[in-house]
């Protein structure tokens, strides 16, 4: 069976990179169609560059990447993304940020004007699903930052892309609502069952949410280990204190510990 | 709890105090000194004067005002294009900038005479002045404001299939509102500087004209009279372009709003 990303290969090296080095190096990573991928890594080791490679934003020097079937010649559209900032524009209400990549992404664009009910709909179930509802008409500016952060995870989802790329969106977080975060995030996937690509640098996170996580090597990125996590779903945040648990995260420890000594 | 409310009574009217605190020492001064109207009139002879000449005076600074408006009108439209054209391509800001930065450095007051020999005395040079002296603040602000998108921001649109059309029209132009706004106060005070300046040199109208005929005149209670009805006119403007700037943009007041 194909993979639905699949990174083969790959050598990136920023246009703007003072010192010409690349970012990865003879990267190679394939993920399932529905599936959850985790990638971990030491910090500055690239994982961004991976985001960046998979939904289009920059173009592998060496080396092919395929999303969905096609070649990456061009941003690929069927991708959402949320970052560790949430990245909302003040100037819009919560609903109307989540209504923006309708207003960019064929074939909502030019349907949104006549069909916006439907569309205002989709948006507000979404939010209530996030735990937002009724929040919509409130600026971005007014919520909280966890809360921001559920309505950035929305606007990521709202055209129902088929890859969801998540940058550390928890990073900046408390721990509770992290947890929080990290059951809608899980719930959502069981639901609808997009495939995830999420960027983390918590080994828990990654355990907890993905199917396989994958260690990035210090800059250049490349992978240098790949773990399923056998763990039957659904997940309870319970399952964190169990042995099985603690010995993946473990055992993931130990990768980027080696990863970090090779620097 | 009184002596709050009377500390915030006090405040409320400490504008007022020190404005007519202000004249009254002036006037005390003066008249102490026995200083000659010729050197600095006292307040009340300048009221005399603002009375005695207010038929002109109010002419003139309708004609001053417009020339100021048209002028920064033009700034308006020019400073924005300009500005998007700079914030939009990276090109054109490296290009441009530094001849931006030099014809901005020629004090305007020297781009006068070159205006009377191109277009003779009248109202052209007044509005052109106060063009060229306040366009400078609204390009600057408008390319600042698009040139500063936070790259997720770009990166969720683009990602999506986003022109660069799309990102300036959906995230650019409104972000810029805020400093474009911010922008034209500085312009306009600018401006207003531009006119009065051009109508001292090259009109036949205009309050400028009006202190340049006064000045030859000698007549000082009139020349500071004319001061006082350009202040009043300069703070008539700049608070429209506040009232303006607080209307349009209140979203990015928030901080203000909050703590209000």
């Amino acid at each position: 069976m194909q993979a639905f990303v699949d990174i083969h290969d790959v050598t990136h090296i920023y246009s703007g990179a003072e010192d010409g080095a690349p970012a990865v190096e003879h990267m190679t990573l394939a993920v399932r169609e529905g599936e959850f991928a985790a990638i971990v890594g030491p910090s500055g080791c690239g994982k961004s560059t991976v985001m960046k490679l998979a939904t289009g934003l920059q173009f592998p020097a060496k080396g092919t990447v395929v999303v969905g079937g096609e070649e990456v010649t061009k941003p690929v559209k069927l991708a959402g993304m949320a970052f560790q900032n949430p990245v909302m524009l003040p100037w819009r209400t919560t609903l109307d940020n989540l209504l923006l990549p309708l207003e960019i992404v064929q074939p909502h664009r030019s349907r949104l004007r006549r069909h916006k009910a439907e569309y205002v709909a989709r948006a507000e179930h979404l939010l209530a699903e996030v735990g937002l509802a009724g929040q919509g008409a409130k600026f971005p500016w007014q919520l909280s930052g966890g809360m921001q952060q559920r309505a950035s995870l929305c606007r990521a989802l709202i055209h129902e892309p088929k890859l969801l790329m998540l940058d550390e969106p928890f990073g900046a977080l408390d721990a509770f609502t992290r947890e929080e975060l990290w059951c809608i995030i899980r719930d959502l996937h069981a639901e609808q069952g997009f495939t995830v690509i999420l960027v983390t640098h918590d080994l828990r996170e990654a355990v907890f949410l993905a199917d396989r996580v994958f260690c990035m090597s210090a800059r250049p990125g490349r992978i240098i280990a790949e773990r399923h996590v056998d763990l039957p779903r659904p997940r309870d945040l319970e399952i964190m204190y169990t042995a099985a648990f603690t010995d993946i995260v473990h055992e993931l420890r130990g990768h980027i510990a080696d990863a970090r000594q090779a620097a | 709890m009184h002596a709050k409310r009377r500390r915030r009574a006090l405040l409320a009217a400490a504008p007022w105090m020190f404005t007519i605190g202000f004249f009254v020492l002036w006037e005390i001064l003066v008249r102490v000194t026995g200083m000659s109207t010729f050197v600095l009139p006292a307040p009340s002879v300048i009221a005399e004067a603002l009375w005695q000449f207010r038929g002109p005076l109010s002419l003139h600074s309708f004609h001053t005002a417009w020339m100021t408006l048209a002028g920064f009108v033009i700034a308006v439209v020019f400073g924005l294009l300009l500005g998007m054209a700079l914030g939009a391509s990276r090109l054109v800001h490296a290009g441009s900038y530094p001849l931006l930065v030099g014809f901005n450095a020629i004090p305007k007051v020297a781009v006068v005479p070159i205006l009377v020999i191109w277009f003779g005395v009248g109202w052209l040079p007044p509005v052109l002045t106060a063009f060229l002296i306040s366009f400078f603040p609204i390009v600057v602000n408008v390319a600042t404001g698009l040139a500063t998108i936070e790259p997720e921001t770009e990166d969720v649109l683009r990602a999506l299939g986003a022109s660069k059309r799309d990102i300036i029209v959906k995230v650019g132009i409104p972000r810029a509102m805020p400093y474009f706004f911010g922008s034209l106060k500085v312009a306009i005070t600018l401006a207003f500087v531009g006119s009065v300046i051009a109508e001292y040199n090259a009109s036949n109208f205009g309050v400028g004209n009006l202190m340049a005929r006064a000045s030859a005149d000698f007549n000082v209670p009139l020349l500071f009279a004319a001061l006082i009805a350009l202040a009043v006119l300069g703070v008539i403007m700049y608070a429209a372009t506040a009232i303006v700037e607080k209307r349009m943009t209140g979203w990015a007041q928030r901080s203000q709003m909050a703590s209000a």
